[in-house]
């Protein structure tokens, strides 16, 4: 049987404090716990948070190994607090069949350390000419509910129409990464006054805003669901704000990096801060910021994107765009909105974990930590402090723009599927892990 | 100096001491030798990912006349364009024990990135960076104005009052904006004139005056009107509509050269497309001083390879970030 484990004088999201009992993979008992265990977890001082649930996650896996594999990126997200993330489609083969996507969901069984939900693409290849199999994947054993073409915007309006009408006939949801691509040809960073000074050609806020609002039109027009990633201009967080003044049924994420990070860190040419979407202005820093606050923006989501080093290690111009951040995402959180006084706890387990399961339709995370809950959750310190570096990254990339920072928190344990994954700050190996699943998963289906 | 990779670090002081020295560089061109022994046994390699014929030769030329050894190392046809990458290139020059690295690359940031890259411990010239800068250009610019204005007794000046207007193609050029900096610490005011499609987003929290109309900018009576070359591949990317539309609108022809006043003078940082952006009158009048600048170009070039060479500290340059502290 799976091992019995108790949590002891954790503080949860909501100010109260207790003991978590975890059996057979669910939440037994909270409060005061008496029932004998296998395992003790001392956790006075720390604060508890339901399992996060990362929607935007880039595995690489299959095609980009050298890059990150299911294993590694699912070994990156236990150690950040994580017990699920959703595999972007852009893999090679792209997730644009059953097949596909059935392979990256069991490699992350066999991985277990956390739930891996593919994302199905959009279009076949990501090639925004003709819808692929959404039904397939839909109907496949990864009963696939999220898509996107992510990394490249279906930029066609009428093939973004029919898929947000397709999808919507079995509740899915195009996730658009949202980007008109004439208006970023050979993009590098934020359009402005730097980027005029840097001699770096600009990405305009409006090649992201025009998309969100055609779209969000979309949406209204044919009565489908939408969700826009990785969002990162104010004129962006206005659009989806007026959208949802209007009933439109469109979510929004934002990035731990869009929260924390500004443009100015590009005048280094330094490839590490090097991102699709750029990083932005103060102004816009302090109006994703706000949107979270306020609700415009459902959910925080890691675009976590681990390139090898030789991507990065070269000019600007020819680096490759994205940054690692599962390790560090739940640090940058704290720092950026929950330091800073503008989420408390309970809104962060809304953003990174409820919420999110609900756009991605994942049973179980409801109700967070609670009696009979599946037992998916993270035991953080807020208090503590660290200069990030690579020995806190453990997937394979090491393009992280927070190395040599200091950052608030650390996860100190994290439990998945009612077994350990992260214990006393380290990661459980991977032995012992896909022991557990393989028990996990024998529950199920024996 | 350790290395020369923007105008806009450059303070003023820091400036008109690069261009003393260039001043007595001057002097070499007019001896007999040609050549001073100021840096031998040292080792100069001109790294060009892009083609440019003419700033390579200046820069050879320059370092021959200190008696630099000089090598060429062109990206094109080598490994370079197999996909080396500018690590391993620069790894390699520094095995070869290049002392100086002059380089001229189609990515903005390029030399930044190789100067701190710790790849390669050579001092680092940028020759050209993408759409960013080519500080050496922008301090001949400056060196050009400065001895038409003051002769030989321009030592020890800055620019100050001196209207210089920049006309053309400002979006991607680099002269244009280690010009901007570096005139603009020098005195010099500085007016900028485009179409819209060719200035950058931001460019009125530049230190500078922007306007469109040519015309109305020359009626202003500058001392210095400085054309910028368009490149033939912006025509074909809808900046404007065709060649002859920019040439009546923003081309210096010979009735607006007819308007400049007796001692202005015209600029061009070459090479140019003669009856595009430029008359043949105009590129070829007494006020033009496209050869003056080329034959500067080979003082500047001296005297940012000696100085960077040669470890001096200029007046008022600031401590490099990665230079040892002196106990």
């Amino acid at each position: 049987m799976t091992e019995t484990i108790i949590v002891r004088s954790a503080r949860l999201s909501d100010g109260t404090s207790g003991d978590i009992l975890v059996r057979d993979g669910v939440i037994a008992e909270l409060g005061t716990v008496s029932s004998p265990a296998d395992r003790v977890i001392d956790a006075d001082g720390l604060l508890a948070l339901p399992g996060l649930i990362d929607l935007h996650t880039h595995l690489r896996e299959p095609g980009f190994e050298q890059s990150e594999t299911v294993l590694t990126g699912s070994r990156a997200a236990a150690i950040g607090g994580f017990t699920v993330v959703h595999a972007m489609a852009n893999t090679s083969p792209v997730s644009d069949t059953a097949g596909v996507v059935e392979q990256v969901q069991s490699l992350g069984d066999a991985a277990g350390y956390v739930t891996v939900r593919p994302i199905g693409a959009v279009t076949v290849g990501l090639e925004g000419k003709q819808l692929s199999e959404i039904g397939a994947m839909a109907n496949s054993r990864a009963r696939v509910r999220v898509f996107s073409d992510d990394g490249k915007c279906v930029s066609d309006a009428l093939l973004m129409r029919r898929a947000l009408e397709y999808v919507a006939t079995f509740g899915g949801v195009i996730a658009q990464h949202a980007q008109e691509p004439r208006l970023t040809e050979g993009a590098q960073m934020n359009e402005g006054a730097l980027s005029g000074q840097l001699g770096l050609a600009g990405w305009p806020a409006v090649a992201e805003e025009a998309i969100i609002a055609r779209d969000v039109l979309l949406a209204q027009h044919v009565g489908a669901r939408l969700h826009v990633c990785h969002l990162s201009t104010a004129g962006s967080v206005e659009v989806v704000r007026w959208a949802k003044a209007r009933g439109i049924d469109v979510t929004a994420e934002v990035t731990p990096h869009h929260l924390l990070l500004t443009e100015q860190l590009a005048s280094s040419y330094d490839s590490r801060y090097k991102v699709n979407p750029p990083l932005r202005r103060d102004e816009d820093v302090r109006a994703v910021r706000e949107g979270l606050a306020d609700g415009t923006i459902d959910i925080i989501a890691t675009d976590h994107a681990p390139h090898p080093v030789e991507s990065k290690e070269c000019e600007w111009e020819a680096a490759a765009f994205g940054m690692v951040g599962l390790e560090s995402a739940l640090s940058v959180v704290q720092t950026s909105v929950v330091d800073t006084g503008m989420l408390d706890w309970a809104d962060i387990a809304r953003v990174f974990s409820r919420v999110p399961a609900q756009i991605g339709q994942l049973a179980g995370y409801d109700r967070g930590i609670a009696v009979g809950a599946p037992a998916e959750f993270t035991l953080y310190d807020p208090k503590a402090s660290r200069v990030f570096d690579t020995s806190h990254l453990h997937g394979k990339g090491i393009n992280s723009p927070y190395l040599s920072t200091t950052l608030p928190g650390r996860v100190i344990a994290t439990i998945h599927g009612g077994y350990a994954t992260v214990l006393d700050g380290e990661l459980v190996d991977a032995e012992t892990i896909s022991r557990h699943s393989a028990v996990q998963s024998g529950a199920h289906h024996g | 100096m350790r290395h020369l990779l923007s105008t806009r670090d450059l303070g003023r002081d820091e400036t008109i001491a690069i261009l003393d020295v260039a001043e007595d560089m001057a002097g070499v061109a007019d001896r007999e030798v040609k050549k001073l022994p100021a840096l031998r046994g040292k080792t100069v390699v001109n790294l060009f990912f892009e083609d440019s014929t003419r700033t390579r030769i200046s820069f050879e030329a320059a370092a021959k006349r200190l008696s630099a050894d000089v090598i060429n190392f062109s990206a094109k046809g080598s490994s370079v364009s197999k996909g080396e990458s500018l690590k391993d290139t620069a790894q390699t020059l520094a095995a070869i024990g290049a002392d100086a690295v002059v380089i001229r690359h189609h990515s903005s940031g390029a030399p930044l990135v190789l100067a701190e890259s710790g790849w390669i411990d050579a001092a680092v010239v940028n020759a050209g960076d993408g759409t960013h800068e080519h500080p050496t250009q922008a301090l001949l610019d400056a060196f050009t104005i400065r001895r038409r204005l003051h002769g030989r007794a321009a030592r020890g000046k800055g620019l100050d009052g001196v209207a210089v207007t920049i006309v053309g193609d400002i979006l991607h050029s680099r002269v244009a904006r280690s010009n901007v900096w570096l005139l603009t610490t020098l005195g010099a005011s500085v007016t900028l004139i485009a179409p819209a499609t060719l200035l950058p987003i931001g460019v009125r929290e530049w230190p500078v005056t922007v306007g469109y109309d040519l015309d109305d900018a020359l009626a202003a009576k500058p001392d210095v009107v400085m054309m910028l070359r368009i490149q033939s591949e912006r025509m074909h990317a809808a900046f404007f509509p065709n060649a002859r539309e920019y040439s009546r609108q923003w081309g210096l022809d010979d009735e607006r050269l007819a308007t400049l006043g007796a001692d202005s003078i015209v600029m061009h940082p070459g090479p140019m497309n003669r009856g595009l952006e430029i008359s043949a009158g105009a590129a070829d009048s007494a006020k033009s001083t496209v050869l003056e600048q080329v034959a500067n170009g080979v003082s500047v070039r001296m005297a940012v390879l000696y100085l960077v060479l040669s470890g001096t500290r200029l007046a008022g340059e600031r401590p490099a970030t990665n230079e040892r502290t002196a106990s």
